[in-house]
């Protein structure tokens, strides 16, 4: 099983770093974001990028962002140019497929994460330094790690569970960016709409979680719904109902 | 008792109202050139679908190599290769990728998938280009890359869905003669759709006709060939016209006749002599310039296949303009 996952996760390295034409292209827009994310953000930010707990917030976004751009294209993308076919004609077993196709996309959005984070941290000692050398803090550290991991993760299962139903990437997408959009805006219309009396009892809530608590709490929820998430297109991905669909 | 690669037994598949397969029953023994002939829309693709365990029967039964599709279709696969409607390659990947992949799909140790990749795509002259990415490529080139693909891990059977498509004459003789030497050579199994019937004729030791998800005919090429050849006869001069196709139809020699392209085509009954119908046509004023008989090839014999199975058996033999033949004698309808 291992084996077959590592295989299935070089094919799709292999087709991410084809996503624009050719691997020079795509390390191109690669470090186009790279230059965003890791020098123009935190120059502008400064040191509270690498010291506030709401520094973590831009590593889960980015990867979460850069995968829902390709995680579309996991099954629709197959379907569309009439290569899914073939793949599951191949040898290699279900679980394999999907998982090889959810983790190449968490992957790719969480390294890219940890490397923005990495080159972010040299950007505010260089432009935000006084003299000494300005750290993440192990906690901020860890919740970067894990987050961006499990943020990545929660795009890659959606995305993978989305474009195993659309019949066309763009589809997917669409799809995708509408769900993007419910989970961000829905919660803060909801929020407006509650009358005030809630509103303060949840901030008088989440005021009295003490940090770490708030974390654990985040990072099992989000855990939680990446859970169920895979699960659902495990449920989904049946051989002889892709073709079908 | 001949080893069997494949074995259906009313197999079939519905979708909504279409019965896309029905009834199939086919014997495919192992180590031979299989070829499955039929129109667009026949039910080629879903049969070898089925056979791959991709989709499930609705009714029926299959064993491919030993096992039952829809049951344990991963170990159909494991022991399969196939090239199937579409390409199916990653065309933003090389060739070498696209192969090294499916080496490393079937395990092959590193130095095998090498060779491999130089011994399939060296003859189809594409060793020198494995680096370039696919999609820049001609038709023919993906066609015959696909082809690689699909025989890269030696496979004991392997589907191949028009094979030949996009090939140059010379690159599609040379994938013929490959695919023979494979079954031969190999013992693989090679199950061949094909519009071209020439190519069956050439490649296959057993040859399926189907139409409509339902089986016509299984049989040699060659003895195909000869149930069209008793029975057809050309005939080719000046004065035939739809009285004297109407006057050769009632005859109780013979099955059907089709006028078109100035020229006579009977279909004779069984063992019927064709020198009383040449008198008769001369009786009658026609100016006979040929007769020809017994040169029906494959595609003469799909074509009676598929007339007879439209219009029941004295149906049209071609595209021409059919002619009822009379009963047979002693009653029977023809």
């Amino acid at each position: 099983m291992i084996r077959d996952l590592g295989t299935v996760c070089w094919k799709e390295i292999r087709e991410l770093l084809h996503q624009a034409g050719t691997v020079r292209k795509t390390l191109r827009s690669l470090a186009f974001m790279l230059a965003v994310f890791g020098l123009f953000l935190p120059w502008q930010i400064g040191r509270a990028l690498v010291e506030t707990p709401a520094a973590i917030m831009p590593w889960i976004w980015v990867p979460f962002m850069l995968v829902s751009g390709v995680v579309a294209d996991s099954f629709a993308g197959e379907r569309e140019r009439h290569t899914l076919e073939t793949l599951l004609a191949s040898r290699l077993p279900d679980e394999a497929i999907l998982l090889g196709k959810v983790l190449t996309a968490t992957l790719y959005g969480w390294t890219f994460a940890v490397v923005s984070a990495a080159v972010g941290l040299v950007t505010v000692n260089v432009f935000h330094g006084d003299g000494s050398i300005v750290l993440y803090p192990p906690e901020l550290a860890i919740a970067l790690l894990v987050f961006g991991f499990l943020g990545s993760a929660l795009m890659a299962c959606a995305g993978v569970l989305v474009s195993l139903r659309a019949a066309t990437t763009r589809q997917a997408a669409q799809t995708l960016s509408l769900a993007i959009v419910g989970v961000l805006f829905v919660p803060i219309v909801v929020l407006e709409l509650v009358p005030e009396a809630w509103r303060t009892a949840l901030a008088a809530l989440l005021r009295g979680f003490d940090t770490p608590a708030a974390g654990l709490l985040g990072a099992g929820l989000l855990a939680f719904v990446d859970a169920a998430l895979l699960l659902a297109a495990a449920a989904r991905f049946r051989r002889t109902r892709l073709l079908l669909d | 008792m001949t080893q069997l690669a494949i074995r259906t037994h009313r197999l079939g598949r519905q979708f909504g109202s279409i019965r896309a397969v029905d009834d199939l029953d086919l014997e495919v023994p192992a180590g031979s050139v299989f070829g499955f002939l039929g129109p667009n829309g026949s039910g080629k693709t879903t049969t070898i679908r089925l056979l791959l365990g991709l989709i499930e029967p609705t009714s029926g039964e299959a064993e491919v190599l030993g096992f039952d599709p829809s049951r344990a279709g991963d170990r159909v696969r494991e022991r399969s290769g196939a090239l199937l409607e579409h390409a199916g390659l990653y065309e933003r990947l090389s060739a070498d990728d696209n192969l090294e992949f499916v080496g490393r799909a079937w395990r092959m140790p590193a130095a095998a998938r090498r060779a491999r990749a130089q011994e399939l795509l060296g003859p189809l002259g594409l060793w020198e280009r494995r680096r370039e990415i696919v999609g820049t490529w001609s038709r023919g080139m993906k066609q015959k890359l696909a082809v690689a693909r699909a025989l890269f891990q030696r496979p004991e059977l392997v589907f191949l869905d028009e094979p030949t498509a996009g090939l140059d004459p010379i690159a599609a003789a040379a994938l013929r003669e490959d695919l023979a030497g494979l079954a031969a050579r190999e013992g693989t199994t090679v199950f061949l759709t094909t519009h071209n019937l020439a190519e069956a004729q050439k490649l296959c030791a057993l040859v399926g006709v189907i139409r409509s998800g339902r089986l016509l005919a299984v049989a040699p090429p060659e003895q195909l060939r000869a149930t069209v050849r008793a029975t057809r006869m050309v005939v080719t001069g000046r004065g035939l016209d739809d009285r004297i196709a109407r006057l050769v139809a009632g005859q109780p020699a013979v099955s059907a006749v089709e006028l078109g392209d100035g020229r006579l085509t009977i279909a004779l009954r069984d063992g019927q002599d064709t020198s009383p119908l040449v008198g008769l046509l001369v009786a009658e004023g026609v100016a006979v310039e040929e007769v020809r008989k017994g040169s029906a090839d494959l595609e003469e014999a799909f074509l009676a296949l598929m007339g007879e199975d439209e219009a029941g058996p004295g149906g049209p033999l071609g595209t021409g303009r059919p002619v009822r033949a009379a009963p047979a004698a002693g009653g029977e309808p023809a």
